[in-house]
């Protein structure tokens, strides 16, 4: 299990990195804390003949608060956000599904951008950070393009972004005072990938609601407007009105026919919308 | 109780009492090294000139050669079995009547018979560029319908892995007495129980590195072994070289569980490919090669019937067991141990007077199946343990009700059973009370009546096993394999200094044998135990030994240096008393020393003399000096029996499938312990296994014959957060057989708890009609069976 041969570079600067993303012409991977790059390189699953690796782009790494909404530089790793390193608009909601990625050995070198950009189905941010209502910044020698975390991510292992692009920042916008968050997912054991996540950020004063079911086989499913799981409304007593067959019928409808499994992912979404009203 | 093993310890056993005799829970002398990460492990050794090897394995289950590319400018780094002239298969023989006979080429020639098989071997300065290599050679394959299910493989018109036999059985048994007078029992259970394919995952891989040594005209192999002398015997049949022409050796080893007691085509190719290009070679099995190519085992079926009276009495067990052995009868335990086993074990400690087994060993396209740790025990455990709680529902009894029933009595030991195993001794109802009342099954009811606040309902399970260990020559003589342990041997030997050196042939893979023969030996002569010395895994430095397999270490090589050592006791207690001017039967070894009415002399000063003033030793001094090979077999060698009861409580979410284990109970009798530290280990290990075979772990196979779980992330193996403080309970009934009453204990561990938990799984979701008999209890299996349930109930309302 060792990887085929490749090229290396570690940049000084963005610029630097992009230009030779766009020199790579395509044959190139981004390596930033080789959580899930790793495994793949030496399984030669992927065989790029160049890596950058951009653990050393300093402009990668901020982390701040601009307006009512937070930058997280794409380098911002999992335990940064979990040990509250970073700031939070959030209130907790963000460090909580930090705290449960993986294990603390992959929280340390795993960064949000990576996680974003692997967008493997069964990891945390892409269901987390869709049903908070982020935004991502993607950029290249062209320019940078911004849009929802849900179309960001396309499907298993494949996002929007096109040859030569990065993803610089995520921008997750603050959660309202009276917005009650839920996450829950299910692993067979401590530290792995999860079989089913629920995602859920509700405000019944604002009669509104975004709800995720991820860990399918493919991108999560991102409700905007989840009134209809709600009996048709979304007010103070959502915790009863919770319909789960609705919720198993949007399952069915992405193609899932096994009903053990459809019953699992329900039962989370349950658990974490359990989970908010408490 | 702990209390009791204690003062008889004292009583029998004095050194224990100083602390580093038998009974002693001695801190293990290896862990100094292994736990500073100084361990040296065959990834470890470095010889000048080393080249790394990878192969080139067949990514198909079942296919035809039709050729095999190497590019160009890799001829001369390549080798194919075409340049393996001279080199045998792997074949591993049973004598038992109707065995069918596979040869398992080293490198595959005409047919690959599983993903993994070795097609091509690859050589360069590093493995890295090997792996290079080996992707540069090209399959040309014409695949064949895979033999993927054992119990369709049984059926006529199956796709055959060996064509020539006609059929994919390598072997069938049968076993009966007198079924018939079990078929007009009230209480008739049937069901059909399976057990998945598993991995052994140590946390060291096989690894080899070869070299080959022009002055003594030997080659050596370093290889992470649990039979170095096996593993001699078995490459000198492949490579056509005298047994004295080859050493093992087998450095320290990070787990064995069985998966390193194997021959493998690895340690064929690597020691003909050392002798072929001049320098030491070397191979690390990846994890993936340890998952797709190496390790399988466990992966049995039952179709089994049990018969029993009103008050849960037993009166007769009919089965029939498939196991799935893989394309090969693995090197030396053959492809039918398994299987076969299932037939004289599956009634374990309980008393019936019917009984019926047959039992078929079936070739499919995947590895050879391999014996782990507890080997048939755990799959027959889970079979016939499930089946005693279906037959305590029928009944109308409490579980542990139906055990205590039928459990052979301490009054009938020893006992044979109806397979005519005999039971050395033991209180097996008292390990199931203990256990009963441990975790307190009333208390568990009191509970269930109330329900769980949070909605998930729990389950309390029990099972029982006995464990045959250190069975010798009287039992493997009749299964005619390439291995018969014979006397096992250890030598001794005070060095000039006073020290004593220990040399036995099996192994130590994190059983703490470093620490436990020489609590034997101290036990014996009184040396300290920081002054002894053991070797171990190297075939040129210890007498023969089939090795470490069968829980059998701690009975053979600790009987074999306790009789070592008395003998040079006897010789340093000759000397001593003419130092002492003495009649040798005045004397007595006692405490290190020759001790007489005028004095007492040490055996460093005993040592010294023999070595360095041999002008003052008594003429008739016996000439073999202070250095001792002595030979030893138990007084019976059918095997001591150990055994455990454990009880397992567990909460489910019937919605998500979760499952945990919120309190654990062991009971153990595995005689008089030498080190109870070290068997506690042994036990929490085993455990650890135990609940991987019983939630987690499973290598599922496509219709192609494909493994499916092909990394860690997909073959889940337990961590410590999913193994539970577990409650130990020692028992110590000595077996009349053995030195110091031992029994092996090795393996236990790792057979019960697939059952207890099993058990309380379905204890808890009974209600909700469910009721779960395959291995491993997954989430989805539960929801599964618990949709299938409600739905039920609908229709039936």
């Amino acid at each position: 299990m060792k990887p085929a041969p490749f090229a290396y570079e570690r940049p000084r600067d963005l610029d630097a990195a992009l230009s030779m993303l766009a020199a790579s012409g395509g044959s190139a991977k981004i390596i930033a804390g080789g959580q899930s790059l790793g495994p793949m390189l030496n399984l030669r699953l992927v065989q790029p003949e160049l890596i950058v690796d951009i653990s050393g782009l300093a402009e990668l790494k901020r982390a701040e608060v601009s307006g009512d909404e937070l930058v997280l530089g794409a380098l911002v790793t999992h335990a940064d956000i979990e040990d509250g390193r970073t700031a939070d608009v959030t209130r907790g909601a963000m460090r909580g599904v930090a705290a449960n990625i993986a294990y603390r050995a992959v929280r340390n070198r795993g960064t949000i951008g990576g996680s974003l950009s692997h967008a493997d189905p069964a990891a945390d941010w892409i269901s987390a950070l869709a049903a908070l209502g982020a935004r991502v910044t993607l950029r290249s020698l062209a320019g940078a393009r911004s849009m929802a975390v849900e179309a960001f991510v396309v499907g298993a292992l494949e996002s929007a972004l096109h040859a030569g692009e990065i993803v610089e920042a995520v921008h997750v916008p603050a959660r309202s005072p009276t917005a009650h968050w839920g996450y829950a997912k299910s692993c067979r054991k401590t530290g792995e990938f999860a079989h089913a996540i629920g995602a859920i950020s509700i405000d019944s004063a604002a009669a509104s609601a975004r709800i995720v079911i991820g860990a399918i086989d493919t991108a999560p499913i991102v409700i905007t407007d989840a009134a209809e799981l709600f009996g048709g409304r979304i007010d103070a007593d959502y915790k009863q009105r919770f319909d789960i067959r609705a919720a198993d019928v949007l399952l069915a409808n992405a193609g899932i026919d096994d009903a053990a499994q459809r019953h699992i992912h329900v039962s989370v979404l349950k658990r974490a919308v359990l989970e908010a009203s408490a | 109780m702990q209390e009791n093993a204690a003062l008889r310890n004292e009583r029998e056993f004095p050194h224990g009492k100083t602390g580093q005799g038998v009974g002693a829970r001695l801190p293990r002398k290896e862990d100094d090294r292994l736990m500073r990460g100084r361990g040296q492990y065959v990834g470890d050794v470095r010889l000048a000139g080393l080249q790394d090897v990878a192969f080139v394995r067949s990514p198909l289950a079942h296919a035809r050669i039709r050729g095999i590319h190497l590019p160009e400018c890799h001829r001369g780094s390549v080798f194919t079995a075409a340049d393996l002239v001279g080199i045998k298969p792997i074949r591993a023989v049973s004598g038992l009547p109707g065995f069918k006979i596979s040869e398992q080429p080293v490198l595959a020639t005409g047919k690959v018979r599983q993903v993994g098989e070795l097609v091509a071997m690859c050589l360069a300065p590093t493995r890295a560029e090997a792996e290079d290599i080996a992707a540069s050679v090209t399959l040309d394959l014409e695949e064949l319908p895979a033999v993927y299910d054992m119990l369709k493989a049984r059926e006529p018109g199956s796709a055959l892995v060996h064509e020539h036999w006609g059929d994919n059985v390598f072997l069938e048994t049968s076993y009966e007495v007198d079924i018939s007078a079990a078929l007009d029992a009230p209480i008739k259970v049937t069901r059909e129980i399976s057990t998945a394919r598993q991995c052994m995952s140590p946390l060291e891989g096989r690894g080899v590195v070869a070299t080959f040594d022009r002055r003594l005209d030997q080659l050596t192999l370093h290889s992470a072994a649990q039979m170095p002398h096996i593993t001699r015997s078995g490459l000198a049949e492949c490579l056509g070289m005298e047994e004295g022409q080859i050493r093992v050796i087998s450095p320290d080893v990070g787990g064995g569980f069985g998966h390193k007691g194997i021959l493998l085509p690895e340690e064929v190719c690597l020691s003909w490919l050392t002798m072929r290009c001049g320098h030491p070679v070397r191979w690390l099995e990846d994890r993936r090669e340890h998952l797709v190519a190496s390790s399988n085992c466990r992966e049995h079926h039952y179709k089994i019937t049990v018969y029993a009276d009103r008050d849960g009495g037993l009166r007769g067990i009919d089965c029939e067991a498939t196991v799935d052995s893989g394309a090969y009868s693995s090197y030396p335990f053959s492809a039918c141990l398994e299987a076969a086993q299932v037939a004289s074990i599956l009634p374990g400690p309980y008393k019936m007077p019917a009984y019926r087994c047959r039992t078929f060993s079936v070739a499919t396209n995947k590895c050879p199946i391999l014996p782990y740790r507890g080997v048939a025990r755990t799959g027959v455990c889970f079979a016939l343990e499930l089946m005693l709680d279906l037959v305590a529902a029928e009944a109308g009894l409490e579980p542990g009700e139906v055990r205590l029933r039928n459990l052979v009595r301490p009054e009938q030991m020893p006992f044979d059973n109806i397979t005519r195993k005999h039971f050395d001794s033991g209180d097996y109802p008292e390990a199931m009370r203990r256990a009963l009342a441990a975790i307190d099954v009333d208390a568990i009811r009191a509970k269930q009546k109330q329900g769980e606040a949070d909605g998930r309902r729990i389950g309390v399970g029990v099972s029982i096993y006995c464990e045959q260990a250190a069975h010798g020559t009287s039992v493997y003589s009749g299964w005619g394999i390439p291995m018969v342990p014979g006397h096992e041997q250890a030598s001794a030997r005070l060095t000039p200094d006073g020290g004593l050196e220990l040399r036995v042939g099996v192994h130590s893979h994190g059983q703490g044998m470093e620490t436990t023969l020489a609590q034997v030996a101290h036990e014996i002569l009184g040396v300290d135990v920081a002054n002894i010395r053991i070797v171990l895994g190297d075939t040129a430095m210890t007498p023969y030994s089939t090795g470490t397999w069968g829980s059998r270490s701690m009975v053979m090589a600790g009987g074999a240096v306790a009789t070592a050592c008395r003998e040079l006791g006897e010789r340093a207690r000759r000397i001593g008393a003419k130092l002492l001017q003495h009649d040798p039967a005045a004397v007595v070894l006692q405490n290190g020393e020759v001790r007489g009415v005028n004095g007492s002399v040490s055996l460093k000063a005993i040592a010294h003399t023999w070595y360095r003033r041999p002008q003052d030793l008594p003429p008739d001094v016996d000439p073999g000096g202070l250095e001792v090979t002595q030979g030893y077999k138990p007084v019976r060698d059918s095997g001591t029996f150990s055994y455990a009861a454990h009880a397992a409580v567990v909460a489910i979410d019937p919605d998500l499938g979760e499952v945990e284990i919120l309190d654990y109970v062991i009971v153990e009798d595995g005689g008089v312990l030498v080190n109870p530290l070290v068997v506690d280990g042994q036990i929490y290990g085993g455990l650890a296994q135990g609940i991987g075979t019983a939630l987690y772990e499973e290598m599922p196979f496509d219709a192609s014959g494909q493994p499916l779980a092909t990394t860690l992330a997909d073959y889940l193996l337990p961590g410590p957060t999913e193994v539970p403080a577990a409650r130990l309970d020692h028992m110590e009934t000595p077996s009349p057989y053995t030195q110091f009453g031992v029994k092996g204990i090795g393996e236990g561990g790792a057979i019960a708890p697939p059952a207890a938990i099993a058990n309380a799984v379905n204890d808890a979701l009974r209600p909700l009609g469910v009721e779960l008999m395959q291995s491993p209890i997954t989430p989805h299996r539960i929801v599964a069976a618990v949709l299938t349930a409600r739905a039920a109930e609908r229709s039936a309302a």
